[in-house]
């Protein structure tokens, strides 16, 4: 049966056991008065019960089964194998095994498809087949288990009620916990390629290198075999963009939550407030085909005319243009810091006789400064992580360069760049990409931690 | 007494200046909120002035004549025969009959390209819905190439010099004969919407990533949202004070609330991919990803509508005897809902706009077929605009603004939505 | 009816100003529904103590040596009234105490003296009010001016995020009232030292203003107005966060300040008003009930009600 015959059919059971231990729960009890009985819950309550003890338990089962089923069949199969196929190199090996699950998933033999491979493809329906049947059995008898189980405890005086709400609980739990367990899988797969990487090259290598070049040969004996992983240029490209955007999305986010906090009318406010929430709904891929095929030839253009000479994919258009994308941003979170500023405070500086925009610059600013600071920090880590601006307006070269008309490249670029194309997954090429990720990954975790915990200082401070 | 305050003259002597310094910083605000304006304004003209024209499609008007014999078939072949034979010589001797005289190689192929190649096809399909077709001759609008295309909608400027042209002269004095017997024609562009992706900008639509996004975001939604909704729920109003796991989870949540999409994208790749062998390229895995990356904003609205609920609500129904999980439940959570709601409604317009996590688990492949379930490989539309805006024919580019513009129009709506939520439920308490 | 305003009262301890003004607002509107609740409860339950007709301000608002003085002052927040013809002077170098219930519409009087509500949008005065005999709120008088002339002490102590040093220099930098950092040094020095807080802060002049504790916040926040040399200082509640040693010392402070400059309090102690001021002035719903020398006031008041507010009858 197919996974989503099993989950309809189970669901049905569900159901069942529901309806079994509601009746049951008002046939084990003595009625009270109408319709109030002598039960510690509610009938429906046991219904809950068992249908949670049957579920749940089959429905994990059936989970883990279908997630680990096909690594474990064709670990099985490969190691089936004879031995002529055992023997060959792992990326071989890799290979034939590929063709064989191909083999018996389309069914059709080509001239390729050998007595082994044919038989090993067979193998592999077979085992499947009974990893399917196996799993129906286990998760059908799971089911019908916890139904009868379940039965045998509805009793008046069993408490059915505070056993679904310490499920509900747990599942509770179970929800909240997976933000652990993302950050945990997103730790341990960079690091876990990371680590692979940093084997072929040396850690500082990548580090300090001011070389990036990743292209590795695909044979031993090829010419120019290792590629350079010196990743300065891509920091350095990072943070020249990321300059550029926060140098423009600062001051302007910051003026426009200054403006539409202190001075704007309600008119104007809720003008501006749509266009920015408009502005921070547009999707980035828009930003970057914005980038680059209007921003960037404006900007070769301009610079022509006045006797620069940029590059088609300069850095200043993509930072210009991820710029943009951060205002509002930067203006809501500023927007949040400033309003949280108490209005006695204002109120001081304006019974000294100070005008609107020296209490604004002198007290409101300083009052602020700490959660701005941890916006600002914000920006900058989403700055440093924006991919789609910068892989469609930045460009590929890995210049070591400051100058903002001249193209650079980023992390997030070579990321893209280098899991995109095709490759086998254990080149330092590929793994290349996770070592740039767990850079990625550090840095922003580094800025968002300081930057939350400034912020929720600050709070704090006026709560 | 003298009643002139000591400081009066000091301070009238600065006020001049105070009083610019304060119109110019206010000029200074009104300034940058312009600038955000002024970069939405260009922003949206630009997209729309390049998109609004893929919205239409010129078409060609040729009489065919349905020789049978040319490609070797008969009013009696069986389906499968029709089905093989080679209908673009029918399409290819109808224009050398219309334009005589073509000798030269590269013109006759540039014959050829005044239809798109899915005129054959176009053909094949007509035939084999009515063979007794065959021997006659009869007129059928096909899709023109995206050269004569654009040149129909003004793209191609007549009066530069012929090397700089798409359209060389030798094909301008066909188009303009084509013209003059009132053979062109714009229509709407139907194909953009009903066909997936094609190498050929005529033939391309987007119905393809439309339903890829669809059905990513269906899986997204249905796991995101139970799954934010009871996180949220847990931390409001379950969670111990001052836990320590608790406090870890917190932490989590608003660190992956700002860590950049593409690391989800590694973890994506590596785990659902790598580990679990969820097929690649396929809606599943791509709803699996952004499900990760939604999961905190879902969770942080939502426990603020939850918050909202003032407590003298889970009061009156603790008070009443109901257990804590019946309060949440049945009190607490049906007056945060709207809240909960416009939240996960955010989160999705978000999650549907998302691109670089989706490129790392092959979502960026090209896929020329519509998506029947959550384990075809597909693609989904803003992958699908990056695609198109690397393409350098300017049909493409035309497609890619109007693929934004289709796809920005479903963020409006489901913005709206949310906002029309939020009002008509707003309340004060 | 007595239930809502110690209800009201609760709001006493209202965190920022901005608050304090939207209870200022919630207060009339109850006020206003209250009134309604009246009319319809009158046969069940009439509350004599409160419901005593005002007819204009008893006693004597008006003196000779005049500072400030307001004639015909209402007071609007949107479409509620706060303040109804209020006429009052306000006499040089004396302290002029306002007392009344929650919401009765002091505070909001206070800051028509010098111009802070024009910092609300919704806010809106009328009448003639006068400073030296200029109308203050003439298109010819400067805010910022009339700010340095009239300053004003909060309800909370509220010291910038800035050093003890800044605050109090603070005005005097804002209006280039010195030249020399010499003279800055003198300013702050003298300050602070007739503020009372010389001796306490003189080595931590550096330190953060908000590092203080509330009574010496609040001192500094007086160092801070009286650096700019003002002529009136207006005092919103000023001890109302203050525990009784601190209170005790502001107190001392106001009345030597009186010396020199003209002092407005607005206080909820009847107490403080007694202890510290020359006259009284009695609130109530916006209206002004009676002024006169304080201790009148307190021993043989001239109006029913506030001989009911200060024999503690309500409020």
């Amino acid at each position: 049966m197919p996974v989503n015959f099993i989950l309809i059919t189970l669901l049905a059971l569900l159901i069942f056991g529901f309806i079994l231990g509601r009746a049951r729960s008002i046939k084990v009890a003595t009625e009270v008065r109408n319709g109030r009985y002598n039960l510690h819950s509610r009938p429906y309550y046991y219904g809950y019960m068992i249908a949670l003890w049957a579920g749940i338990p089959s429905l994990l089962i059936l989970l883990l089964w279908t997630g680990f089923d096909s690594s474990i069949v064709t670990s099985l199969t490969a190691s089936d194998l004879p031995s002529e196929i055992q023997e060959l190199s792992k990326d071989e090996r890799s290979l034939v095994i590929n063709e064989i699950i191909n083999l018996a998933e389309s069914g059709k033999a080509d001239v390729n498809s050998s007595e082994p491979k044919l038989q090993a493809a067979a193998h592999y329906l077979s085992l499947k087949n009974i990893s399917l049947m196996a799993k129906t059995v286990v998760v059908f008898a799971l089911a019908i288990l916890g139904i009868i189980i379940g039965l045998r405890f509805v009793k008046p005086e069993f408490r059915a009620r505070n056993q679904v709400e310490k499920i509900v609980r747990w599942v509770m739990i179970g929800c909240a916990s997976i933000a652990i367990l993302t950050t945990f899988g997103i730790v341990l797969s960079v690091l876990f390629e990371s680590l692979q990487f940093f084997k072929s090259v040396p850690f500082t290598d990548f580090l300090f290198g001011t070389h990036w070049n990743p292209q590795t040969a695909i044979r031993e004996d090829q010419v120019g075999g290792s590629g350079s992983f010196g990743a300065i240029p891509l920091f350095t490209g990072t943070l020249l963009i990321s300059a550029i955007a926060l140098t423009i999305a600062v001051p302007i986010g910051l003026m426009t939550a200054i403006y539409l906090s202190e001075y704007a009318n309600q008119a104007v406010r809720s003008i501006a407030k749509p266009v920015l929430e408009i502005l921070a709904g547009i999707p980035t891929v828009v930003y970057g085909f914005f980038a680059a095929l209007t921003v960037a030839p404006f900007i070769r253009e301009t610079g022509e005319a006045i006797g620069l000479h940029p590059s088609s994919e300069s850095a200043l258009a993509a930072g210009v243009v991820m710029g943009v994308m951060i205002i509002p941003f930067v203006s809501s979170l500023s927007d949040d810091v400033i309003s949280a500023v108490p209005q006695a405070m204002r109120d001081g500086s304006y019974g000294m006789g100070a005008t609107k925009s020296e209490t604004i610059r002198q007290v409101v600013i300083p009052a602020a400064l700490p959660g701005i600071v941890g916006g600002v920090l914000l920006a900058a880590s989403r700055a440093i992580g924006e991919t789609m601006i910068v892989v469609m307006a930045a460009g590929l070269a890995a210049n070591l360069t400051a100058n903002p008309l001249e193209a650079v490249t980023t992390i997030t670029v070579q990321i893209v760049t280098l899991l995109t194309g095709d490759q086998e997954f254990d080149s330092p090429k590929t793994l290349a990409a996770f070592a740039l990720g767990l850079g990625l990954f550090t840095v922003t975790l580094i800025l968002n931690v300081i930057s939350l915990h400034v912020v929720r200082k600050y709070r704090e401070q006026y709560e | 007494m003298s009643k002139q305050y000591k400081n009066t003259d000091t301070i009238r002597a600065g006020l001049k200046k105070r009083y610019a310094r304060e119109k110019r910083f206010q000029f200074f605000g009104i300034a940058s909120i312009f600038i955000s304006f002024l970069f939405l304004l260009v922003l949206l003209v630009n997209i729309f002035s390049q998109g609004y024209p893929a919205f239409q499609q010129t078409y060609v008007k040729l009489d065919v004549k349905l020789d049978g014999s040319v490609i070797g078939v008969s009013k009696d072949s069986s389906p499968e025969e029709l089905f093989k034979a080679s209908y673009g010589k029918l399409i290819k001797n109808t224009l050398k009959e219309m334009f005589p005289g073509v000798k030269d190689r590269k013109k006759k192929r540039a014959l050829k390209q005044l239809v798109s190649k899915s005129a054959a096809y176009d053909l094949r399909d007509k035939i084999i819905e009515n063979p007794a077709l065959l021997g006659t001759t009869q007129s059928f609008w096909f899709l023109a190439k995206d050269d004569v295309d654009v040149f129909m909608k003004g793209d191609i400027d007549r009066t530069l010099p012929e090397a700089d042209r798409r359209i060389k002269d030798f094909q301008l004095k066909w188009i303009d004969k084509l013209l003059a017997e009132n053979r062109l024609e714009k229509r709407f562009n139907t194909t953009f919407f009903t066909a997936g992706d094609s190498r050929e900008p005529e033939q391309a639509g987007i119905k393809g990533a439309l339903i890829g996004s669809l059905l990513t975001m269906l899986v997204t939604m249905a796991l995101s949202f139970p799954i934010g909704v009871l996180a949220a729920i847990y931390l409001e109003e379950f969670a111990p004070q001052n836990n320590r796991w608790v406090d870890i989870i917190e932490i989590n949540i608003n660190n992956l609330a700002a860590v950049p999409s593409i690391v989800f994208g590694l973890l994506g790749l590596a785990v659902f991919i790598g580990f679990f062998g969820v097929p690649r390229s396929a809606p599943l895995v791509g709803g699996l990803v952004l499900t990760l990356m939604t999961l905190p904003t879902i969770i942080i609205a939502s426990r603020a509508a939850i918050k909202s609920v003032p407590p003298s609500i889970r009061e009156a129904a603790l008070g009443l005897g109901a257990s804590k999980v019946q309060t949440t439940f049945g009190h607490v959570v049906p007056l945060a809902m709207p809240g909960i709601l416009t939240g996960t409604i955010i989160g999705m317009a978000q999650a549907l706009g998302e691109t670089a996590p989706l490129l790392m688990i092959g979502m960026v492949a090209f896929v020329a077929d519509v998506p029947q379930g959550i384990l075809d490989p597909s693609t989904v539309m803003p992958v699908q605009i990056y695609l198109w805006s690397d393409s350098p024919e300017r049909a493409f580019t035309e497609r890619t603004s109007a693929a934004i513009m289709v796809l920005i129009a479903f963020l409006v709506v489901m913005n709206f939505i949310a906002v029309l939520l939020r009002k008509k439920f707003e309340r004060k308490w | 009816m007595v239930t809502a305003m110690t209800d009201t009262t609760k709001e006493k301890q209202m965190t920022d100003q901005r608050d304090s003004i939207n209870d200022r607002v919630a207060n009339k509107e109850s006020e206003s529904n209250a009134a309604d609740n009246r009319s319809s409860m009158d046969d069940i339950h009439k509350n004599e103590e409160f419901d005593i007709e005002i007819n204009g301000t008893v006693g004597k608002p008006f003196v000779d040596n005049v500072k400030m003085s307001s004639r015909n002052c209402d007071v609007f927040y949107g479409d509620k009234q706060a303040i109804f013809d209020v006429n009052v002077d306000i006499g040089n170098h004396e302290i002029l105490a306002m007392i009344g219930p929650s919401g009765c519409g002091k505070s909001t009087y206070l800051r028509v003296l010098n111009r802070m509500n024009d910092t609300i949008p919704i806010c809106r005065v009328t009448g003639e009010h006068k400073l030296d005999g200029e109308d203050i709120y003439s298109k010819k008088m400067d805010p910022v001016l009339l700010r340095a002339r009239v300053g004003m002490v909060f309800q909370k102590p509220n010291p910038f995020p800035k050093s003890i040093y800044d605050n109090v220099a603070y005005g005097a930098k804002l209006h280039g009232l010195v030249r020399t950092r010499s003279d800055l040094d003198d300013l702050v020095e003298k300050s602070l030292i007739r503020a009372g807080l010389w001796k306490e802060v003189k080595d931590d002049l550096h330190k953060p203003g908000t590092g203080l504790s509330g009574g010496q916040q609040q001192r500094l926040c007086i160092a801070r107005t009286i650096a700019v040399d003002p002529e009136v200082i207006l005092m919103d509640e000023p001890t109302s966060a203050l525990d009784p040693i601190a209170t005790a010392l502001i107190e001392e402070l106001m009345i030597e300040l009186s010396g020199k400059y003209t002092i407005a309090i607005v206080t909820h102690s009847m107490q403080q008003a007694a202890r510290v001021s020359n006259r009284t002035a009695y609130f109530h719903l916006g209206k002004l009930v009676e002024v006169n020398e304080t201790d009148k006031v307190f021993t043989n008041p001239e109006h029913k009600l506030t001989e009911n507010y200060i024999t503690g009858r309500f409020g």
